[in-house]
């Protein structure tokens, strides 16, 4: 347990020294990029002396490390500038809102992953030697090598302009006692179907390796020994100890769900921090991009020190000192 | 699909005994996926590297009384909508996507990871700490948007000092073959792409790092690079094969998702990325479909090959398995 406490401790005090270092490499980049905002705001036509007025005016002529200092301050108060995309609007007021929108989607998704993703493979597994195995794997692979800017607008064309079932794009909320859902309805089943998808690969190669492995094990022969039913087995014995490494992949299927975003909300129309991100971006809106990455990287940061942490307390041989962690 | 990111997990429990190389070969002959998927990659890759003398037209060949063409004799895949030849297209982006995944992974994967991976496993206390919390650092990155950022920002920097370079050692043609793009693809995919295959590595030497050889070679006064090259990276090769099949792919995939958010290879120079980005629109799919299936099945099947290509080697080079 001591192996793991310090690990734990260890891991919580890197956290903000990685989220300061990421918001200052940032920060920095932003700064050195060509053509800032200010240069946008301004316009074509204004006279040079005008934006060095402006620069001036906003202490962007200091060295970079004390406007990071000043960014760093007022970040940690919870203010994180104004949105140049849209002017007047902080830029927190932005971003909860679609943040909200995102999350939603992309916890069905990843429930969905896994959902399919474990029976699947633990089907994969149990069929191993015969042709299923290798074409539900295969079936699915298949899935996840098409790349998402082509799965878009392969099924928008097959969903919405052939057959018409579904709209092509949007994002339509439902108010559910005060609180806006926009996960019922159906705008709702590309986005999931091209997200969903692709990620069951991965679950359900990994559990299938799992699988395959505690199929080997004694006390599997010894419950088929003692005459236990084969399906018995599987979910009793099998299963539940194939499951307990698939916690260690959940930060890795979060992380691809993440990047799906950014295109799927480009490509669809959907109002979440992806797009906000790729609009911040091309209008190269640096408070704004700034507080995507710091929020990205945060959220990414505690979603894995949260699996690892869970792992640690699901598998007693991970806290033992000196063993191999995952 | 954290792009160019070694699925590392499903790999730790390849063994690592290695075996010879000829017996795995037979083994793969006797699978007919792998055969299949061996012989697509194989066709992908040499188009690619021998584009200059495969490719019927240049990339930038503009044929106007035959645009937006379906398949005919003179363009075997139709032609787009400035009239250029989709198969010499696709025969350049696949050079394109070679030189870019493959400096990646052999950069990024084999380079700094195997290497740091290595080190981190064998030498252990302060170092191996060092090396694994700046890969946790990478790790929590958010890739992509860090990618967006960071090529947006310093795409005019890299042409800068690419033109320098032309300027100072008198070799031109550098900027104008697209090499600044390539380098950025490649360095933004490297930079973030070592620590799946580093964290492997690492947690198959530490359970080598006590086998009797290294002790043994450790007695005899063997230097650690000696240690790490000659007896570890040996028993790691398994591992290192599958991982690198399975990066490959997801490098290739990484190009297309870069270029189509406009921060990876820059037009004229043809990449899957770029060829899809130009046909999907909806308008445009639905009139030209040959437009985006042409790209799409190429980098599809070429994905889905090293997928398994790389299973079907999981498999064979595992001995507890087969």
């Amino acid at each position: 347990m001591q192996g793991l406490a310090s690990y734990i401790t260890g891991r919580l005090l890197l956290a903000p020294v990685v989220l300061l270092v990421i918001s200052f490499a940032t920060f920095a980049l932003g700064r050195y990029a060509p053509g800032d905002y200010v240069e946008i705001q301004a316009g074509t036509r204004a006279r040079p002396e005008t934006i060095e007025r402006i620069r001036h005016e906003r202490g962007l002529d200091d060295p970079v490390y004390e406007q990071y200092g000043r960014y760093a301050w007022r970040a940690l108060h919870g203010d994180f500038g104004e949105s140049k995309r849209y002017r007047g609007v902080a830029v927190e007021d932005v971003i909860f809102p679609r943040l909200w929108v995102t999350v939603q989607y992309n916890a069905i998704a990843l429930i969905l992953t896994f959902g399919i993703g474990i029976p699947i493979g633990t089907w994969a597994a149990t069929k191993r030697g015969t042709w299923l195995d290798p074409l539900a794997i295969g079936t699915f692979l298949l899935f996840a090598s098409v790349p998402v800017v082509v799965s878009v607008p392969a099924l928008q064309w097959l969903f919405a302009v052939k057959l018409g079932w579904l709209p092509t794009s949007g994002w339509r909320v439902h108010e559910f006692f005060g609180v806006e859902l926009g996960i019922f309805s159906r705008q709702i089943i590309l986005p999931m179907l091209i997200l969903t998808l692709p990620g069951v690969a991965g679950v359900a190669r990994y559990m299938r390796g799992q699988v395959l492995e505690v199929l080997d094990q004694d006390y599997v022969r010894t419950a088929r020994a003692k005459g236990l039913r084969g399906d018995v087995v599987v979910s009793r014995h099998v299963v539940r100890n194939a499951l307990l490494p698939i916690a260690t992949i959940l930060g890795f299927e979060l992380a691809g769900l993440l990047a799906g975003s950014i295109f799927v909300e480009t490509l669809l129309g959907i109002p979440g921090i992806g797009l906000y991100a790729f609009e911040s971006i091309g209008s190269r809106d640096y408070d704004s991009i700034m507080a995507i990455v710091l929020m990205g990287s945060a959220a990414f940061i505690a979603a894995n020190l949260l699996v690892d942490i869970a792992y640690g307390f699901i598998d007693p041989r991970i806290r033992l000192p000196g063993a191999v962690r995952p | 699909m954290t792009y160019a990111e070694v699925p590392g997990a499903a790999l730790e429990q390849l063994a690592v005994r290695p075996a010879p190389s000829f017996r795995v070969l037979r083994r793969l002959a006797r699978r007919p996926v792998a055969v299949i998927a061996l012989a697509v990659i194989l066709t992908v890759y040499l188009a690619g590297i021998l584009a200059p003398w495969v490719a019927p037209y240049s990339f930038t060949d503009t044929d106007f009384q035959h645009r937006l063409a379906g398949p005919t004799w003179d363009h075997p895949l139709g032609t787009d909508l400035l009239g250029r030849d989709m198969l010499s297209r696709a025969i350049w982006s696949a050079q394109t996507t070679v030189i870019v995944s493959g400096a990646a992974v052999l950069t990024g994967g084999l380079v700094l990871g195997v290497t740091l991976g290595l080190l981190s496993g064998y030498a252990g206390g302060r170092l191996d700490s060092v090396i694994m919390r700046v890969a946790d650092a990478v790790y929590s990155v958010p890739t992509i948007l860090l990618l967006l950022i960071i090529t947006a920002t310093l795409r005019d920097k890299v042409v800068t000092v690419f033109s320098d370079i032309e300027d100072f050692t008198g070799i031109h043609g550098l900027v104008s073959s697209g090499a600044p793009s390539y380098f950025l693809v490649f360095g933004a995919l490297s930079v973030f792409g070592w620590v799946g295959m580093a964290r492997l590595v690492r947690s198959q030497v530490l359970s080598l790092r006590e086998a009797q050889y290294v002790l043994a070679a450790r007695a005899a006064g063997a230097s650690t690079a000696r240690i790490l090259f000659r007896h570890l990276l040996p028993n790691v090769t398994n591992l290192l094969v599958v991982a690198l099949t399975l990066s490959l792919g997801a490098a290739a995939g990484a190009e297309v998702a870069l270029t189509w958010l406009g921060i990876g290879v820059q037009s004229p120079h043809p990449s899957f990325g770029a060829m899809i980005f130009q046909a999907s629109a909806l308008t445009t799919l639905r009139a030209h479909p040959h437009l985006i299936i042409v790209p799409s099945v190429v980098i599809a099947s070429l994905m889905l090959s090293f997928n398994l290509l790389g299973d079907v080697l999981t498999d064979v080079l595992s001995p507890r398995r087969r």
